[in-house]
């Protein structure tokens, strides 16, 4: 049985509350847009690249708190990477919130275990996973990314790039 | 002894139309779905717009129709099929005398109220509306009512016109009627809107409109439900509705229309049962209803809608009416009492549908969080994304209720909500 509450936790609500990194980039290399049509949620992730490295990443837009909080996460966990890195993490992240990945395996994702009790909520996988999505869209200097028909990141596998 | 348990399987409506009381609790005992844990908590059903549950009556019939009388209907000679094809058209004639129809071939058995406005759209529109007519439709439609008109604007070259709400969600009747000329064909209009529950004065609209010669399709999809529905008393044009917010199966609807219009109609879908001969040179298509039901129908589902209206009507849809008024006004008069708490959709007049949002929560969040206590809602943009434009939201909560809801879960409801609010405090 899933635990909302377990995901619900203060982290998330507080990443919610006060988004990190939230807004947009003068000086953006890549971004991206990413829509939900079945809830609505739409953000855009823009970043800077110098050389390999994300030097400044921000994101905005109009989303549930899962969606909110998991691009806030996002943008901490990926700032100051390499694009490697954080195509890693990308990967890592969507296998841990469609269940694909057991935390007990070797990995990077940290704090952003908070997002893995979404894998019981098949209705809000795609909440957490949309920023991510939008990121490796903007990597590939894709406009915008849908969670919807082909785009769908939950039946699209995401090559790196 | 045997007595006591006898009575207690009888269904409510029984009881209840010996007693003339509005029992709420024993029609619960006709719903099995009611007595669901989900989450370890009692379960909360306000998602009855969505879809409504079966009751018990309902269930067995489907049994008894597919343990003792299924077979094709209108073909074969043999028992079963001449008891399917009876029952069939039994389930037709209890759905005439549901909503008044004058005829019992005015009831077309549809796949639902998707399926009946498409239908109206290629028999009708696709036969009469031409390049440059017009066709009205109103902001409070669901996607539903707008799609198809759009699909045949697109076709034909005809133009939509689209009747305008009040912040308090009801049409502009000035604007409706403004909107009518010499090319105005056909009006698309929703009895009551699912996303805000705004009833609408569709008689007076009808009325206004064959004034102009103009033909009108009502989507009584949520209307049918909760109010005592007269199709002569309205004389629309075209009804639709669909079983399974009915309490009955889903897979099945009803289109009614007028026998005059029907008859002038393409049929929609070629097939067998809707012909009365075919060779390669020239098909005759059967008479009305027969024309518009190509293919095996649903026989068990449109049976089982048979058995569901004869469950409505057992305990009286003025009944169930003044019951889910009654549930509105008291969950209303709670919300309105809540701070960040805005209720969408304030009509006058209005279906037990309540559309809120809540500061600094997503109505997603709301909804999953709502579901851990046991409470079922709908969360999004309900289909009608021309009303959350209109209200400047992406989405809403939507607690919809049915007559076999109760007053102690909209205190529940309310209080999934202040507890939600503590979360995101």
């Amino acid at each position: 049985m899933a635990n909302y509450k377990a995901l619900y936790q203060e982290v998330i609500l507080d990443h919610n509350r006060k988004p990190r990194n939230y807004g947009t980039l003068e000086q953006a290399s890549h971004h991206a847009e990413g829509h939900n049509p079945l809830c609505g949620d739409h953000i855009t992730v823009a970043l800077h690249l110098e050389g390999e490295c994300i030097d400044c990443i921000a994101f905005q837009g109009e989303s549930c708190a899962i969606c909110k909080a998991s691009a806030s996460m996002m943008t901490v966990a990926v700032k100051g990477k390499t694009r490697a890195d954080a195509q890693t993490l990308i990967q890592e992240f969507l296998a841990m919130a469609t269940g694909k990945l057991g935390l007990d395996s070797p990995n990077h994702i940290g704090r952003l275990a908070v997002f893995a009790g979404v894998r019981d909520l098949p209705t809000r996988v795609k909440c957490a996973i949309l920023p991510w999505h939008t990121l490796h869209a903007a990597f590939n200097s894709v406009a915008s990314a849908s969670t919807e028909a082909e785009a769908d990141p939950m039946h699209a596998p995401i090559g790196n790039a | 002894m045997n007595a006591v348990l006898e009575l207690s399987r009888l269904p409510a409506t029984r009881t209840m139309a010996a007693t003339g009381a509005f029992d709420v609790e024993r029609l619960r005992a006709d719903f099995p779905i009611l007595r669901m844990r989900v989450e370890g908590k009692p379960l909360v059903y306000l998602d009855n717009a969505a879809s409504s549950q079966m009751p018990q009556p309902v269930i067995d019939r489907l049994v008894r129709y597919q343990t003792t009388q299924h077979a094709n209907i209108h073909r074969a000679v043999h028992s079963l099929s001449e008891i399917a094809t009876a029952e069939y058209e039994e389930a037709r004639r209890k759905l005439q005398r549901f909503i008044n129809a004058p005829d019992e071939r005015e009831v077309i058995f549809t796949s639902g109220t998707t399926d009946a406005i498409n239908l109206v759209m290629h028999g009708y529109g696709r036969k009469f509306i031409k390049a440059g007519d017009e066709i009205i439709l109103t902001t409070l439609e669901h996607h539903s009512n707008i799609v198809p008109w759009q699909m045949l604007a697109e076709e034909t070259g005809a133009k939509i016109r689209v009747v305008p709400i009040s912040d308090a969600g009801e049409l502009l009747m000035d604007d409706y009627e403004n909107l009518f000329n010499e090319r105005t064909k056909l009006v698309g209009v929703t009895h009551v809107s699912n996303a805000l529950g705004s009833i609408n004065p569709v008689k007076e609209m009808i009325a206004f409109a064959h004034g102009h010669g103009v033909r009108v399709l009502v989507d009584g999809a949520q209307a049918v439900p909760h109010l005592q529905v007269d199709v002569q008393d309205l004389d629309c044009d075209f009804y639709a509705f669909s079983g399974h917010k009915l309490c009955g199966p889903t897979g099945i609807g009803v289109l009614y229309g007028k026998a005059a219009l029907l008859e002038k109609m393409q049929p929609f879908k070629g097939g067998g049962d809707m012909i009365l001969s075919v060779s390669f040179e020239k098909t005759v298509y059967n008479t009305i209803p027969h024309k518009f039901e190509a293919g095996t129908p649903p026989i068990a589902a449109a049976i089982g809608l048979g058995a569901a209206v004869d469950y409505l009507t057992g305990i009286g849809m003025a009944a169930i009416a003044q019951h889910e008024h009654e549930l509105l006004s008291y969950a209303t008069a709670q919300m309105m009492e809540m701070p960040g708490v805005r209720i969408i959709g304030t009509a006058r007049n209005k279906a037990a549908v309540l559309s809120f949002t809540v500061d600094g929560v997503h109505p997603h969040d709301l909804g999953t969080l709502l579901n851990q206590d046991g409470v079922a809602v709908r969360t999004g943009h309900h289909c009608a994304q021309p009303v959350m434009a209109r209200f400047k939201v992406p989405a809403t909560s939507r607690a919809s209720f049915a007559f076999y809801n109760s007053m102690a879960e909209v205190d529940a409801l309310i209080t999934g909500i202040l507890s939600v609010q503590k979360v995101f405090a």
